[in-house]
Order: structure tokens, then C-alpha cells, then sequence
């Protein structure tokens, strides 16, 4: 010890730092990401709580660069897609969900505002794949595939690229400008799309053009039907030509009443494009109830707001002059309708009927190995026919035939493409446990209800085909993506940072994240109950 | 309201960062050349309220002062876990003496500055609520009536920790510690006994007296640097749970603390020359069982059997908070 020391100094100043407190540990905090139940649930398998993240601290252009990482029409999806996701949120729990597709809608339109393009950085592969369909399925296939560094040729039937999200998703929901636009990014980067070029014979087709893989996406566009006993059988029309028929000059003729039979969005749909061709009337008549339709919530609720009627528990009978005879129907004691043998007629001028769609086959004929089940492509877990080399996606395959369930098909697709050209064979990654609200610790998160986005006028939803929901503009869109919670993933909040009663955290800086110092940290575990979004679990010590 | 909240910023000012937030928005906490004024290798529980609410409130202070700051410390927990001879956890000048005269020590010191004209470098008192409220309670009303120009902060987790936990004079009603045990049909420590100090500080007419929690950081650190702005005596009480004598989780330290305020058992309110000027109000309303449920010093109201009327008067302390200093949003202050 130092014995010439200044006045009333007696003792030499040691620091604790000596004294390692982490010896005393039996648990150590550890950090990690949880899967958010947005991300988890989202059939295009988009990472929202990432695209959120960057959405939050306004950086809009690293937003929309995640979100395409996953899904290539973004400002289509904002609109179309029935976001699975808001309903997953855990937010939801708290207040109410995070308005997500308001927010991914907002960052589609900015990029296509702004012009923001995609660069594809992988080295060109040199193979060349086939796509055939340009719905979402093939749109979103054919872009990966580019992303990957592959040539993608889309061999369209129909006169324009969009498939179902043209000719079956009405203009109030989706404007054909946003569509263009995004289909139009895919060109500039470098998707071939060949219109009004049918395949008739995939084998045949391909070998001509030289093509080493080959993707099919053609959707499901044959109109179901039933036999319905009809003296003038032209009244009755089928929901797919009818919706396809709004995208030509001539318009369908439906009258001033309209019935729509089936209780699936199709139906919501043609009976809200018959009120705004001025339908006085138009009736979805459904054989079951309102629970069990198929049609998503918001729609119905819609439609109601636009004086669409309803009949649930009644199915068609026959067609007259000019009324058709419907019967009511009663539920049984499992559940399921039964006929009553009460009849009512109703006035109307025609009838649609939506009954779903079965898929067009044809092209399929000499098609060896693959198979068919139900009307539908069978496909292993990569997404590949029975035929090697062959996948399909999209309403095609067992699905929920969503646009963005295609979405997803197509990026998986493209990604066992991918693997399937280099002899590989795609490997899954492994998915980190989910972050369920128990996980979250929500004091923490701001009070704060979410942003509805502006509503039409009703008489101009009746009358015109203008888009019924507006935009969030730039302040609400930034609102509403500081809602998110960053379930599972650390938003460098520096909770850990600060409640550690023995700074044995080391914060590393902006976009750093932190670390632990196990040479102090005593394993109390404040920093795993304090950290609002779950980021950080207590592993048992071993010894 | 002492600090202004921040809304809509996903966590407002609710967490210690906030990465959406300018720098100087931010807590002192958050900052990555905070002073770490208490450093690490501390011999302090997993876990401990004290450690954590004296390096809140010491960092916040150096922050105000710039760095000019001597604090002085009374016995008990936060002297014997940081100061261990031969080493020491404090990164800043620091003085022990003895139990009860730290009051008494910081006003020498900060009288010994002003000979010296050191007008710059403050002074900080620190204890427990057993140096404060009952040792030490001397040394500190005479602080407060000369005015001296100290800064005392009392850190209180209710008891004598260091020693077994004993009961002090800031122990709550109900709770069972080493000298109230639960023998006989006794509910441990008797209700309508102990001081409230923070309303004593008041009384005296000191300029600046608040309290706080560890749960609250940005409250906390706000009522510091209001005190730092302030020449003269005055005075912070902050409640700091205690895993080891309040019989909760080490994990759950801030959780009692928030809870603490949120049933209304520990009003958050500042006053400035004996006026209540600002208190926190509940945010989430909360009954009393949630608070006391957790705690094993609290475990004989609920088993066997449960003594409801027991808990109904911690109750009703809690209502009567409520009432007397307004803690719930648009009701009375």
C-alpha cells in the first residue's frame, strides 16, 4: 500500500470490477428473434414486423424494399388481400390490430409515386424458365425467378397480364392503373410477358423455346355450374363472365334486378358491380347462413352499406319469366341446410351464379406423371407436379385461392425452381418459436387507437366503380405503423439497457442492438421481464 | 405532470430509449455515456431495487451537475453491497461516516465547498428509509429547517434489508418482517404506526420534495433534474422493492414497483415549498391483491385463509391516496 497519501486518505481505491458477479448466475438472459404472428400467419410469407420497422422511423424506401422481398405487387395486395394477418395481431389484444394493409397499400403507392425500381443483384444463371399465367401466382414466380438470377417468359392467354386480379376483382377494389403500374415494374426488370399466347402443349412448348423449368399458374376460371330448369335460359349468367365482362367495352346487360347466387367474395362482388351498373335491386341468395359464408366480413358489411340485400337459407329452384322461384331452407341438427318446401318467387331480370371455379385442364393432356385430384394439380411440398421440372401454384393447386396465397406460391415456387436447376433440394428454414402476447410485456407500448382509413360516400359507391377505400396519407401511415408492437423482435428500445441493476448490458449502438457481459450479469432476469416485445429469453445456467 | 410524456412514438417515453426519439429526447439511462455512476461487480441482490434506483437517480444527477457532484452515503444495503473494503462500486467522490449523520455530513460538505467558493459542485445525500426515517431523522429535519443546500434522497424498500429485515418506520401495515413476525393471530407490522416522510419534508417548507419509483424512469429523472435546478434543501423518496426482504421474484422488482403506484399504496407526486405541485396519475387501475399477492411478506392475508378485512384496509389506505392527491385522471387533487 502506498503510504504517501494526500490528507485523510488512508485507503487505496479498488474498483468492484475485480469482484465477477457473474459467478452467481443460474440463468442467463439470452436475446433472440420470435416469429410475430403477423409474419407467421401472411400466405405470402411477407416479413411485416421488418418492412414496420424501417415504416416506423419513416424510412418508407427500406420498408418497401423489405416487403419486396416477399411479395412483388405490394400496392395490389394493400387492397385485395384479406389480411389474415390484423387478425393474428397481437395488438388486437391490446386495442386494436395494427391497420397493416393500410400501411403496406401506403408504401405501394409511394413506390409507384416515386418510381422506386428493384435492381437484381444475382449473377444470371443462364437458364430460362417457362411461366405460364399472369395472375399473381405467375407474376410473383416469374419475379423471383429474376431475383435468382433466371430468365422468366410469362406465356399469358389473355389480353392483358392480371388474370383473376382483372378480370375478377371489381375497380372499386382494385384501380387498373395500380395493377399496371406494378405488372409494369416486373417488364422494367426484366419479366417477359407474351400476351394472347396460349399453350396448348406444355412438353411441346417448352422444348421449342429452349426452356430448362417451367412454372403453371393458370388460375381457375371455369365458371362452376348447375342445372337450374329455365324456359328462357339466357338470363342466367355465370359470375366469372360477368366480372370479365366489366373489363371489355360491352358491358353484361343485368338489368334493373339482379340475383347472385352463392356466398363466397365472387358473389359479393358481382352483386356490388350490378348496383353500380344501377341495379335498383340486387339479392345474394345463399343456402346457408351468414356465419358460414364464405365471403370475408368486411365485404358483407360493405356490400350492406351499398343496399345490397340478402337471403340466407334459401337456394334456387327454377327460373320463369320474369321472376325466379327460390326455396327456403332450415338448418338440420348437424348443422347443414335442408330443404323446406316453402317457395317464394322473386321479380328479377337475371340471375348470376357464383359457384366457385374449376380449373382449365387442358393444357395438361400430355402431360406425363402429373396428376390430378378433385380438379386440382397435385404438388409436392416444393410446390413441383408429378412431372420433374413442372410446378404449379396459385387457384390451380389446393388452396385458399386468395391473391396472396398466389403471391406466396409463386416465391416458393421460384425458390425450389431455383434449387431444382442446380440438382439441390430447397431446404426449409427453421422457423423461430412464435411470440404469443404472453410474451409481450405491454406497459410499455403507448396508448394509441388505430387510423381508419376514409370511406367513399355511399351514392357514389352505388353508382360509380371509384375505389370505396381511400388512402392514409403520410402522417396517418407513420401513426400507424409506430402501432406495431416489433412482437419478438428487438426495436432497441433500451429497456435491458437501463432496468440491468448491474450494467452488465452493453449497448452497441443505433442499429446495433446490445449485448450481454456474463462477467457481471447476475441472471435476476429484469431485463427479460422489463423488455415490452419479448426479445429476450432466461436460459437455465450449466454448470 | 414533471416530464412531457411523448405519445404515438410506438413506447412514448414508457421505455428508457426510444430509437424514434432525438438524442436529447431520450433518458439519461439510454445514453451510452451515462456515468454508470454505481458500476458493475456491486455485491447487491439479483435483482436489487436500490441498486437500480441509485444509479437512476446518481446518473441523472451528474448529468444536472455536469459532472461536479460529491455524494455523501449513510449506512445500510447501498454502502455495504457498493463499498466493501478494498474495493468500491461508486465511480464518483463519495463519503460514508455513520448511520444516522449523513444529513448532517452532506451539510458540512456543502458547507465546506462554500468557503471554499466551489460554487459548481453539488451535493448529494443518500440512505435507506431506516438512515432517513428513523436513524438519521435528526440529522435530516435540521438539514431542512437551516436549509442547507443538499439534495437528499432516500431510497425505500421498507425495512432494515441488511440486517434481516427488521421493521423501520417506513414499513407498510400488514407486512411481515423479522421483528413483526405472524405468531399469535398477529398480521404483522400494526396498522396506524411509521411516518410518512415525504409529507414531513413538506411540512418543513422546504423548496423541493417529490417522490418516485424505479418503475418510472422518466419521472424519476425528471425530479431529479428539477431538484438539481434548485439551491437549498431538498428532498426525493424513492421506493425501491426488495426481492430478498419483500419475498418476490428477483425478475419482478420493477413489476412491484409499478404496481406499487398503480393501486395507489404509493403516491407518485411532487410538491415545491410545501405545495403539492404535480403527481402521477394510475394509468391502469389496479386492486391491492395484485400488489400484495406476489409478496411473501404479505402471504399470511391470503393462507390459510384469506383475511379480507385485512386487505380492505390496505384498501383503503390506497382509496384514501387516491383521494388525497388526486392519482386518477380528472378526479379531485
Amino acid at each position: 500500500m502506498n503510504i504517501n497519501k494526500p490528507f485523510a486518505i488512508t485507503l487505496d481505491v479498488g474498483s468492484s470490477l475485480a469482484n465477477r458477479t457473474g459467478s452467481w448466475r443460474t440463468a442467463r438472459p439470452v436475446y433472440v428473434d420470435r416469429l410475430p404472428p403477423c409474419n407467421h400467419t401472411c400466405p405470402a410469407g411477407e416479413n411485416i414486423q421488418g418492412w414496420l420497422f424501417h415504416a416506423e422511423a419513416g424510412d418508407y424506401e427500406s420498408a418497401w424494399r423489405e416487403l419486396m422481398k416477399d411479395n412483388p405487387l405490394p400496392a395490389v395486395m394493400g387492397r385485395v388481400c384479406y389480411h389474415s394477418c390484423e387478425s393474428a395481431c397481437n395488438r388486437g389484444q391490446l386495442d386494436e390490430a395494427v391497420n397493416i394493409h393500410a400501411v403496406e397499400r401506403f408504401l405501394g403507392d409511394e413506390a409507384i409515386r416515386r418510381g422506386w425500381k428493384i435492381e437484381v443483384a444475382a449473377p444470371l444463371s443462364g437458364k430460362h424458365v417457362l411461366v405460364v399465367g399472369a395472375g399473381p401466382a405467375g407474376l410473383a414466380a416469374a419475379y423471383h425467378l429474376t431475383l435468382l438470377g433466371h430468365r422468366a417468359t410469362i406465356f399469358e392467354a389473355g389480353p392483358f397480364a392480371g388474370g383473376m386480379m382483372r378480370f375478377g376483382i371489381p375497380k372499386y377494389r382494385l384501380p387498373r392503373s395500380v395493377l399496371d403500374a406494378e405488372v409494369e415494374r416486373l417488364e422494367t426488370m426484366g419479366v417477359t410477358i407474351r400476351l394472347n399466347t396460349r399453350v396448348d402443349d406444355m412438353l411441346s412448348t417448352m422444348r421449342e423455346g429452349g426452356f430448362d423449368a417451367a412454372f403453371l399458374g393458370v388460375g381457375a376460371h371455369l365458371a362452376k355450374r348447375a342445372y337450374i330448369p329455365a324456359g328462357d335460359a339466357n338470363r342466367i349468367l355465370d359470375a366469372v363472365s360477368v366480372l370479365r365482362g366489366m373489363e371489355s367495352e360491352e358491358k353484361p346487360l343485368l338489368g334493373r334486378r339482379v340475383v347472385v347466387v352463392g356466398g363466397g367474395n365472387t358473389a359479393i362482388d358481382v352483386a356490388r358491380s350490378a348496383k353500380r351498373m344501377g341495379a335498383e335491386e340486387a339479392i345474394v341468395v345463399y343456402r346457408r347462413t351468414r356465419e358460414k359464408m364464405p365471403a370475408h366480413e368486411s365485404e358483407v358489411e360493405e356490400a350492406l352499406a351499398e343496399g345490397v340485400m340478402m337471403k340466407w337459407l334459401t337456394t334456387i329452384k327454377e327460373a320463369g319469366e320474369a321472376s325466379f322461384t327460390v326455396e327456403k331452407m332450415a338448418l338440420d341438427e348437424n348443422g347443414f341446410p335442408q330443404p323446406t318446401g316453402e317457395y317464394e318467387k322473386i321479380a328479377a331480370d337475371s340471375l348470376v351464379l357464383a359457384l366457385g371455379q374449376d380449373v382449365d385442364l387442358a393444357l395438361l393432356d400430355k402431360l406425363p406423371g402429373l396428376t390430378v385430384d378433385n380438379g386440382m394439380v397435385t404438388v409436392d411440398c416444393n410446390m413441383m407436379t408429378g412431372h420433374p421440372g413442372i410446378f404449379a401454384g396459385g387457384d390451380m393447386v389446393p388452396s385458399e385461392r386468395t391473391v396472396t396465397d398466389a403471391v406466396g406460391h409463386g416465391k416458393k415456387s421460384a425458390k425450389s425452381i431455383d434449387a431444382w436447376l442446380r440438382g439441390e433440394v430447397p431446404v426449409a428454414r427453421e422457423k423461430h418459436e412464435l411470440a404469443t402476447f404472453s410474451r409481450l410485456n405491454t406497459w410499455y407500448y403507448a396508448d394509441a387507437p388505430k387510423t381508419v382509413q376514409p370511406v367513399l360516400d355511399i351514392i357514389r359507391r352505388q353508382s360509380t366503380f371509384e375505389e370505396v377505400l381511400g388512402d392514409l396519407d403520410e402522417g396517418n401511415a407513420l401513426f400507424e405503423a409506430r402501432r406495431c408492437l416489433s412482437c419478438g423482435n428487438c426495436f432497441e428500445c433500451d429497456n435491458c439497457y437501463g432496468v440491468c441493476p448491474d450494467n452488465a448490458v452493453i449497448k452497441l449502438g443505433p442499429g446495433k442492438r446490445f449485448l450481454f457481459n456474463f462477467d457481471y450479469c447476475k441472471g435476476c432476469g429484469l431485463c427479460a421481464t422489463e423488455c415490452p416485445c419479448g426479445a429476450i429469453r432466461m436460459e437455465p445456467e450449466t454448470v | 405532470m414533471a416530464f412531457q410524456a411523448i405519445k404515438f412514438y410506438q413506447t412514448g417515453t414508457f421505455t428508457v430509449g426510444n430509437r424514434l426519439l432525438d438524442p436529447e429526447q431520450r433518458s439519461v439511462q439510454a445514453d451510452m455515456a451515462r456515468t454508470n455512476a454505481l458500476n458493475s461487480g456491486h455485491r447487491a441482490c439479483q435483482g436489487c431495487g436500490e441498486a437500480l434506483g441509485a444509479r437512476y437517480a446518481i446518473d441523472a444527477a451528474m448529468e444536472a451537475a455536469d459532472g461536479q457532484l460529491i455524494a455523501v452515503n449513510a449506512t445500510g444495503c447501498l454502502e455495504v453491497f457498493s463499498t466493501p473494503y478494498p474495493e468500491t462500486s461508486w465511480q464518483i467522490p463519495w463519503i460514508h461516516s455513520l448511520f444516522g449523520n449523513a444529513a448532517a455530513v452532506a451539510t458540512g460538505v456543502a458547507a465546506a465547498l462554500k468557503v471554499k467558493q466551489q460554487k459548481k459542485v453539488r451535493v448529494v445525500a443518500q440512505g435507506g428509509d431506516g438512515g432517513t426515517t428513523d436513524i438519521g431523522f435528526g440529522c435530516l429535519s435540521g438539514m431542512f429547517e437551516r436549509n442547507d443546500d443538499v439534495l437528499y434522497i432516500c431510497y425505500d424498500n421498507e425495512g432494515y434489508m441488511n440486517t434481516g429485515g427488521q421493521r423501520s418506520s417506513a414499513t407498510p401495515p400488514a407486512a411481515r418482517t423479522a421483528t413483526t413476525p405472524v405468531v399469535g393471530g398477529s398480521p404483522g407490522n400494526v396498522f396506524g404506526q411509521g411516518k410518512n416522510l415525504p409529507e414531513i419534508a413538506m411540512a418543513h417548507g422546504i423548496p423541493y420534495v417529490a417522490t418516485a419509483t424505479v418503475a418510472d424512469l422518466r419521472d424519476l429523472e425528471a425530479k431529479v433534474r428539477r431538484a438539481m435546478e434548485i439551491q437549498g434543501a431538498r428532498y426525493i423518496h424513492i421506493l425501491v422493492p426488495c426481492p430478498l426482504g419483500w419475498g418476490t421474484a428477483s425478475h419482478d422488482t420493477i413489476r412491484m414497483a409499478r404496481l406499487a403506484k398503480e393501486t395507489g399504496l404509493f403516491p407518485v407526486f411532487e410538491a415545491e415549498w410545501g405545495e403539492l405541485t404535480s403527481r402521477l396519475t394510475i394509468r391502469r387501475k389496479t386492486p391491492v391483491e395484485e400488489y400484495l399477492k406476489p409478496q411473501k411478506r404479505f402471504a399470511h392475508l391470503f393462507q390459510p385463509l384469506p383475511e379480507l378485512a385485512i386487505v380492505a384496509r390496505l384498501q383503503a389506505l390506497a382509496d384514501r391516496n387516491i383521494r388525497k392527491y388526486g392519482l386518477v385522471e380528472g378526479g379531485a387533487s
